[in-house]
């Protein structure tokens, strides 16, 4: 059985420059944690936009949930996207909404009801450590509090993938190990989870994790979707 | 599934709910202030038309322009008995000299009363139904006993009058057509700059699998708030004006220019133009939205 995320001599090119991506390969299994390395320019970025459909391929195949999504029609995308959570490298949150509504984003998108919203979004700010700024706009926010907006966004609607772009880059390695603790409960949950990172200090803090590095668009140690049980949530250290 | 134009409280809240911003409910308020004028003169001229055509269409005016006074009596006279027995026709009555005097009095001064001055007999007709089409026949079979019979049919100069209120409804149907389509573009225009605007938001959102439908439908809302409040504004400015000019045609208390009035259907179609006009910038703005956001993968 394949694994929840397949790549197949993916290739991307942006424009008409050298490839930023050549022949990526690799296959992670339902319920896996990855740390995706590489040194800056590598791709990383690059190749989590992929992962989350921000981009499509210049070649190669990619299937997402055992479905080929290189083909998968516009329409059917948001449908995807929504088993995505993602932490962008850049945040990118909504400068006029305030911390709560940012959270609260992707739940309003599934169409959760305002009733039911108000607990998970509170208990989410609780545990990222910004119960007294939840009115605040990103703005009005320090850069390691717009992360953990960030994170709690991409992990409240429980996604079926994590997807973290550098996620602990400007918090203190306290908050990092407990950011890094929220992924890890989330990993145990089912949720299979892709974190790039430049950060030694949180490849130790999950021992288990498989490790996948990036140099200049290549992949130099592929990932083998048979190192991983091939259901279940991988077991974790605590 | 939800209505296309519904959004739910929680979409709401995803983009700020902005009031009359930029100048897009101005353009539409006079757009708007345009179009009611336009449609509240095409439908007045229409109204007289009808007016114009079902009372008078049918009428003709037989004078009998004979300088000698017997012979006028006497030609009117026959003329009478013909109208009696001729198809045709459905009323006639011989305008008596009193009622003449009356009309022509103001312009000839009272000396023609003491016969100075030769006027011709009148009888007034109203054709029956179809007897439009017998105004010829009439006229030969009037002229045999009476030669000194002219026939002026209502109708005949009446056709030019209509032709021009033909033309002017046209050109009214043309400027609130042309009207609408500068609406809009207007709104096209806007909704391309909001989604310019936002457009980190929408990436956003579509990361997070919002759909298209729910993207355009929290931009649509805020373009037709927007395009409903400047409908509001220019139509109420409209309605002002075009009461002030029928009070001022009324005072002027012609038969052609009183003709033109608005029924209460016409109030109801003009009242329907800031609803339509706000349903045409909801459409458009939601094809210009999806069609732009079909290029965003
Ligand atoms: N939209 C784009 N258009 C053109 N080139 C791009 C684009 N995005 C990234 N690149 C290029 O692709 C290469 C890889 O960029 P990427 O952001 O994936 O690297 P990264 O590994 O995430 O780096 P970092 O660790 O600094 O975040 C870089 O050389 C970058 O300049
Ligand atoms: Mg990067």
């Amino acid at each position: 059985m394949g694994g929840i995320v397949q790549f197949e001599n993916v290739g991307l090119r942006y424009g008409t420059g050298a490839e930023t991506l050549s022949d990526v390969s690799f296959d992670l299994a339902m319920g896996s944690f990855t740390f995706l390395t590489g040194p800056s320019g590598a791709g990383k970025t690059s190749l989590l936009r992929l992962l989350y459909l921000a981009q499509r391929p210049s070649r190669g195949l990619i299937r997402l949930f055992g479905e080929d999504i290189v083909t998968l029609p516009r329409a059917r995308m948001p449908a995807y996207r929504r088993r995505i959570g993602v932490v962008f490298q850049d945040f990118r949150l909504i400068p006029y909404l305030s911390a709560y509504d940012n959270v609260a984003l992707p739940l309003r998108v599934a169409g959760v009801e305002e009733r039911d919203l108000d607990t998970p979004v509170r208990e989410m700010l609780d545990w990222v450590g910004l119960t007294g700024r939840s009115n605040a706009r990103p703005a009005t926010l320090s850069g390691g509090e717009q992360q953990r907006v960030a994170i709690a966004r991409a992990v409240i609607a429980r996604p079926e993938i994590l997807v973290a772009d550098e996620p602990t880059g400007n918090v203190d390695p306290e908050m990092a190990k407990r950011l890094l603790y929220l992924f890890e409960a989330l990993n145990k949950l089912g949720t299979t989870v892709v974190v790039a990172t430049h950060d030694v200090h949180l490849l130790a803090g999950v021992p288990a994790a498989m490790q996948m590095r990036l140099e200049r668009g290549r992949v130099t140690n592929p990932v083998e979707s048979g190192r991983y049980p091939s259901s279940g949530p991988h077991g974790l250290a605590t | 599934m939800m209505a296309w134009h519904h959004a739910t409280a929680g979409e709401r809240r995803l983009l700020p709910e902005a009031r009359l911003g930029g100048p897009m409910p101005w353009v539409i308020a006079i757009m708007l202030f345009l179009t009611v004028l336009a449609a509240a003169a095409g439908l007045g001229l229409r109204q007289a038309a009808t007016h114009l055509r079902s009372g008078l269409a049918d009428q003709i005016t037989i004078q009998i322009v004979e300088g000698d006074h017997v012979e006028r009596e006497r030609q009117a006279t026959a003329a009478m008995h013909e109208l009696d027995r001729l198809a045709g026709i459905g009323k006639h009555r011989r305008v008596d000299s009193s009622e003449l005097e009356a009309l022509l009095a103001p312009w000839l001064g009272d000396s023609f009363t003491r016969g100075e001055i030769p006027i011709p007999a009148m009888i007034d007709v109203t054709l029956a139904p179809g007897g439009a089409d017998r105004i010829d026949a009439i006229g030969e079979a009037l002229k045999s006993v009476a030669p000194a019979v002219r026939i002026s049919s209502h109708a005949q100069w009446l056709k030019p009058i209509e032709a021009l209120i033909g033309t002017l409804l046209w050109l009214a149907l043309a400027l609130v057509l042309l009207m609408a389509a500068a609406t809009a573009f207007t709104v096209v225009l806007a909704a391309r700059a909001a989604l310019d605007t936002h457009r980190e938001t929408i990436d956003v959102m579509h990361l997070l699998g919002a759909t298209d439908g729910q993207i355009a439908r929290l931009f649509q809302r805020r373009i037709a708030t927007d395009a409903m409040i400047g409908g509001l504004i220019g139509f109420s400015g409209a309605v002002v004006v075009v009461l002030i000019l029928s009070q001022r045609i009324e005072s002027v208390g012609s038969e052609l220019f009183g003709a033109i009035s608005l029924t209460t259907a016409a109030w109801i179609g003009l009242l329907a133009l800031p609803l339509a006009g706000t349903i045409l910038a909801m459409a458009t703005a939601r094809l210009t939205i999806l069609g732009t956001l079909e290029r965003i993968l």
